[in-house]
């Protein structure tokens, strides 16, 4: 058995064998490989924007490049690693959780993918050609127009974004359908894994805030193309438009950064308490509530721009509405925890930890909700220290805590609980450190997204050390790295369930073969897994069966997604002979797809 | 290859297949797209004009209402293309997938027309903001009957070539919702863009 489980689930591995491949297993590895990458791209820029922030006065880098650092760091944090890092979790467990040979739609899994990539390098490529766009990952408009920021700079922010947006839309179609339509026989909506509860919740968010998004863009783009003025109050523009489609995206959009984390820290708590999830029902109420509540509340953004007493009191009174959902669910975590018999693996550390984290994430985020307090902290450090604590202290920790729980299923090997130890504290010293203080610098007044300070404000110490802590994150990671890449090639290996584990991907082997189940399992309870190894103890492991039928690969995904790059290319670099090279392309390949032999 | 697996890989938890689910799926972040672009309309009908009354005189109400018309015929006709390929009369079937495909045609071939006069009559893509959103949103419409208009003769062809013969009703009906749908959008669009101009 163990041979078995450290075998390559493929015979083929050469480089043609992942252009084409249509398993959403690999697609989960391209997708968190990519993303990883990406997460270094925007830590080194935080760490280039820290050492400038370092000292006051200091001329380590310029202004017009710090506002090109924070703009592609938001953008590379968000839409190239967070997104796409939960995106490898759902491609790789969602199947594995409903108890499903594949996604429903093998080849588009695979699009999304590389459109993601296209997009990506889309957005990198700007800093090879030196133009970097500046207009902040919330890309206000008027700032964005061609009069404020001239020549293609934006148009990478602009383009890119809608690159993604379309990987993104893709994704969400196929993971909905899968999991409303794959699930193995038995597996009801209240049996279904909550990691595959929040990634249905967060598909949706996906599928609904993306398009008033990609219109504002399209809106931009004709703008800055084509000469219209819907985002020039000079031409008749409206100054607020942007705003409003931006966060009706914007604010939803935090949820899709968070839920899927959450899902992870509510899967890895029960495992490591050995007891169920706490209001296991509830936690499903909450995360649909929260999802519901969060295309309520997008003006609490927007405070500041004015909206008169009605307005900023229903948009505060709905955000701090949200607050009920949220803390059931932070009560239920302490509840898994409570009573059980706590094991201190670092997968549990880290999901432990998410909970006070996220809390105080939170409760400053209830701070923002009051209109007067917001107008206080608008755009100075404390929304720096409220939003990175969300994502870095949240959703990364999270994600942290996921990637030590599954490794073993994805590779077969086990990931070094000593190294995993020694990052865990390192990381919690390193981001408490960095982002705490950031709370203090707001209250004082130092304003975000500056790329300077003068001495004698009370800054001085406090930058300092949130520099310090960013350096001590950023040697933390190389921590991370080295475990992964020692684990590769001399890990322990694994086994199907290394945790004593309760949900259907623990069933199976690791890495589970590429039609992951031979025999759909048959699903009675919540928490199947561990309900047949200890209350039914009729736990029958997979028979060996290399006879599956799974779809074959494909290539086509790759040339429609080269086509729309191609396409897209076209808007940035403003060479407009690229989309009329593109759109056929895209087209013929769509064609080709539609009537490639594909039996699923 | 054994009998479960076999079974395995057609099971769908709905008893629907996961093709006609997603473009309801797909549909139901349309209805957002859609609904932003008549959102932004809304707010910019009466902007960048020198008179209130100027979209009331511009819109061509009955030539429109023509195109309207032959918009929802070809609603009614994919329906009867419809049922005649689940009731097995390929015949029937391209003769009411192909009317389905020039009524399509039609449409686009009245709103090349009324661009046209638009441009003409001094109303470009970016003369005003009326002008842009109005020319975004129709146009964003067009273009999703365009690939309506090439996906019908997709299916057209295909089934000239014998293609259908696999899941040939269940494409048909996932590009049923879909024109349904683009007809649907239609008439909320000549509601909020024609008919409020002159109420
Ligand atoms: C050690 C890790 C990190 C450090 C040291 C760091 C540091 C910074 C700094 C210095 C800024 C600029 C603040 C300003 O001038 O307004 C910034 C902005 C930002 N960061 Fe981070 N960051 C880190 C990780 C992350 C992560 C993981 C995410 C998201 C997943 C993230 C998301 C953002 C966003 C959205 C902005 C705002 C960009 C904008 O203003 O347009 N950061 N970060
Ligand atoms: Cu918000």
């Amino acid at each position: 058995m163990t041979e078995a489980a450290v075998q390559a689930p493929h015979s083929e591995y050469g480089l043609w064998s992942w252009l084409t491949t249509v398993d959403a297993k690999r697609i989960g590895v391209l997708y968190g490989v990519t993303a990883g990458i990406f997460f270094l791209i925007g830590g080194v820029e935080a760490l280039f924007m820290r050492t400038q922030l370092m000292y006051p006065d200091n001329t380590f880098l310029s202004a017009d490049t710090f506002n090109g650092l924070f703009t592609v760091h938001g953008v590379t944090m968000i839409f190239l690693f967070l997104m796409p890092m939960n995106a490898a979790f759902f491609n790789f467990m969602i199947p594995l959780q409903i108890g499903a040979r594949d996604v429903a739609f093998p080849r588009l899994n695979a699009f999304s993918y590389w459109v993601y990539l296209l997009g990506g390098l889309l957005l990198v490529s700007s800093f090879v050609v030196g133009a970097i766009p500046k207009v902040g990952w919330t890309g206000y408009s008027n700032l964005s127009s061609s009069f404020f920021t001239p020549g293609i700079a934006t148009n990478f922010y602009v383009v890119g974004l809608l690159v993604l947006g379309t990987s993104s839309m893709a994704a969400a179609i196929n993971f909905i359908t899968t999991i409303i339509n794959m699930r193995a026989p038995g597996m009801t909506p209240l049996r279904m894994p909550i990691f595959t509860w929040t990634a249905l919740v967060t598909n949706f968010l996906l599928l609904l805030a993306l398009p008033p998004i990609a219109v504002a863009l399209g809106q931009v783009l004709f703008d800055r193309t084509f000469g219209t003025s819907l985002h020039v109050p000079s031409g008749g523009g409206s100054a607020t438009l942007w705003q409003h489609l931006f966060w009706v995206f914007g604010h939803p959009e935090v949820y899709i950064l968070i839920l899927p984390p959450m899902g992870m820290v509510s899967d890895i708590l029960p495992t490591f308490s050995r007891k169920p999830l706490f209001g296991f029902s509830a936690m499903v109420y909450a995360t649909v509530a929260i999802g519901f509540l969060g295309f309520g509340v997008w003006a609490h953004h927007m405070f500041t721009v004015g909206m008169g007493a009605w307005g900023a009191a229903i948009f505060s009174a709905i955000t701090m509405l949200i607050a009920i959902p949220t803390g059931v669910k932070i009560f239920n975590w302490i509840f898994t925890i409570i009573g059980g018999q706590f094991r201190m693996t670092t997968a549990a550390l880290f999901a432990a930890a998410f909970i006070p984290l996220f809390t105080l994430a939170g409760l400053t985020g209830i701070m923002h909700s009051s209109p007067p307090i917001d107008w206080q902290h608008h755009d100075s450090y404390f929304v720096v220290a409220h939003f990175h604590y969300v994502l870095v202290a949240g959703s990364v920790v999270g994600i942290f805590g996921g990637i030590y729980y599954w490794f073993p299923k994805v590779t077969g090997r086990m990931l070094s609980e000593t190294l995993g130890k020694l990052h865990f504290w390192t990381f919690m010293i390193g981001i408490n450190l960095t982002f705490f203080p950031m709370h203090f610098l707001g209250v004082d007044g130092m304003p975000r997204r500056v790329y300077t300070y003068q001495t004698g404000f009370n800054f001085d110490t406090w930058n300092f050390w949130v520099t310090i802590g960013a350096y001590i994150t950023g040697a933390s990671m190389l921590i991370l790295i080295f475990n992964i890449f020692k684990s590769l090639k001399s890990g322990a290996v694994a086994g199907p369930d290394p945790w004593d584990a309760r949900t259907l991907e623990w069933s199976i082997s690791s890495p589970p073969p590429e039609y992951n189940f031979v025999e759909l399992p048959q699903v009675t309870a919540r928490d199947d897994f561990w309900h047949r190894k200890y209350e039914l103890k009729n736990f029958q492991p997979q028979p060996d069966n290399q006879q599956v039928h799974m779809p074959p690969p494909s290539y086509w995904p790759l040339i429609t997604a080269l086509g729309l790059g191609v396409f897209f290319t076209g808007f940035v670099f403003e060479w407009y002979v690229l989309p009329f090279i593109g759109a056929p392309i895209t087209l013929i390949a769509v064609f080709c797809w539609s009537f490639e032999e594909f039996e699923m | 290859m054994s009998e479960a697996s076999h079974e395995g890989g057609h099971h769908t938890s709905l008893g629907v297949d996961s093709r006609k689910l997603g473009m309801w799926i797909f549909l139901a972040s349309e209805c957002l797209l859609f609904g932003t672009l008549i959102f932004t309309f809304l707010l910019y009908r009466n902007k960048g004009i020198e008179e209130p009354n100027i979209p009331a005189e511009i819109l061509d109400i009955p030539v429109t209402t023509a195109s309207t018309f032959v918009l929802l015929m070809s609603s009614f006709s994919i329906v009867l293309a419809l049922h005649a390929i689940q009731t097995g009369k390929i015949k029937s079937f391209q003769r009411w997938i192909l009317t389905t495909a020039i009524g399509g045609i039609v449409f686009l071939g009245f709103q090349t027309y009324e661009f046209t006069e638009f441009v003409q009559g001094g109303l470009g893509l970016s003369t005003n903001v009326f002008g842009s959103s109005f020319f975004m949103l129709t146009g964003t419409h067009g273009f999703h009957v365009a690939i309506g208009v090439i996906w019908l003769l997709a299916l057209y062809f295909s089934s000239l070539r014998g293609g259908l013969k696999v899941d040939g009703a269940l494409k048909v009906d996932t590009m049923a919702l879909y024109w349904h749908f683009v007809d649907i959008i239609w008439i909320v669009i000549f509601t909020v863009v024609y008919l409020f101009a002159v109420v």
